[in-house]
């Protein structure tokens, strides 16, 4: 099926987003070929040429290379993925902390709810 | 690659379209949005060198638009006219023997991506297998421009998955320029470059779909919303 894209968010951000997530977890390895523009689009019903953003933006952040005639492939800099994974990382630790900062918590409750969560899942 | 100057079309006192001016490039897909009984439909037949303007003049890849451009432009018609008796295969002799770019050597792929039987009688095919057909007519020809006209309307969510799939897979997106007519416009947000939208035959307001939502944080149908309340 079609997938499902938020409103608030560029569509090609959140395909890179996705993209950037098959990296971390490993499903994508250091050296892998990417779909090629078109067989992307019709993977996820995309505009071709939003997909072409995508790949445009990857490119930018130095996680994909284009090699002339060969198609898009992820880097094998390996320095590169781990900076992606530590980005990752802090952008989900930010809008963590942001939430809990609007309910009004300091960082020490935050530090112990977290610790208690996983004490507690641990128990279960 | 299309250009309105100035259009208008009265039918009879009613007015279709009211002093329309705009241009769409090539390579590009558009959605056209609006109410029933907006101007879409007569906007693509328009372009397809159906119904002529009252005044002003409609410009396909620059030339003055009459019967001809047919040539130039595929159109999909939101009617469902088939010859009943004719095969599948019968409608693609059909086709193949009107339109000199229809490429004969592409049916074949495209039949298969839908599903169809080439043998199957025109009367035995269900609703969604006539949209899928008339899709495989639209695409298989090579035009300059595709106008589809509700390709989407009384359709289940697999044949549209389908459409849209084979839309992507099928258009030449370099070179075509591709305008879909919609109400489902959620259904195909993600496939559009930009949206004009339409009402009492003017365009009220344009949009780049990812700019509307990297400047607004809001997607086309919350923005059609807005656009069509006011």
């Amino acid at each position: 099926m079609v997938e499902e894209f938020q409103a608030s968010k560029p569509i090609y951000m959140q395909i890179a987003d996705k993209i950037n997530q098959q990296i971390i977890r490993g499903e994508l390895l250091p050296g892998n070929k990417l779909p090629s523009v078109r067989e992307m689009a019709v993977k996820s019903g995309v505009n071709p040429n939003t997909i072409q953003r995508t790949y445009s933006e990857l490119e930018r952040m130095e996680i994909v290379e284009t090699r002339r005639g060969q198609g898009t492939f992820v880097t094998e800099n390996e320095g590169m993925l781990h900076q992606l994974k530590l980005r990752m990382q802090m952008d989900i630790i930010e809008s963590f902390v942001k939430n809990m900062k609007e309910l009004g918590l300091t960082e020490e409750d935050m530090v112990s709810g977290l610790k208690r969560y996983f004490i507690g899942k641990r128990e279960i | 690659m299309i250009e309105f100057k100035n259009i208008s079309k009265k039918y009879g006192r009613d007015s279709g379209l009211d002093d329309v001016s705009f241009a769409l490039d090539k390579g590009k897909i558009y959605g056209l949005i609006g109410p029933n009984g907006s101007g879409k439909s007569t906007t693509l037949k328009m372009i397809a060198g159906l119904v002529r303007p009252t005044k002003g003049t409609v410009l396909v890849r620059g030339k003055a638009v009459d019967r001809r451009i047919a040539k130039d432009v595929a159109y999909l018609s939101e009617l469902d006219m088939f010859y009943q008796p004719f095969t599948v295969k019968d409608m693609i002799d059909f086709y193949a023997s009107q339109f000199e770019d229809f490429r004969i050597d592409r049916v074949n792929e495209l039949l298969a991506f839908m599903k169809l039987d080439p043998d199957k009688k025109l009367k035995q095919l269900s609703k969604g297998n006539r949209g899928r057909l008339k899709l495989v007519l639209a695409l298989a020809r090579e035009t300059s421009v595709l106008l589809l006209d509700e390709p989407f309307s009384g359709l289940d969510p697999m044949v549209r998955d389908s459409i849209v799939k084979g839309l992507l897979s099928y258009i030449d997106f370099e070179n075509q320029t591709v305008v879909i007519a919609t109400h489902e416009i959620d259904e195909i947000e993600p496939l559009l470059d930009e949206v004009l939208a339409i009402k009492d035959g003017k365009v009220i307001d344009r949009q780049n779909v990812e700019e509307l939502r990297e400047t607004k944080g809001l997607s086309i149908i919350q923005w059609m919303k807005m656009t069509f309340k006011e």
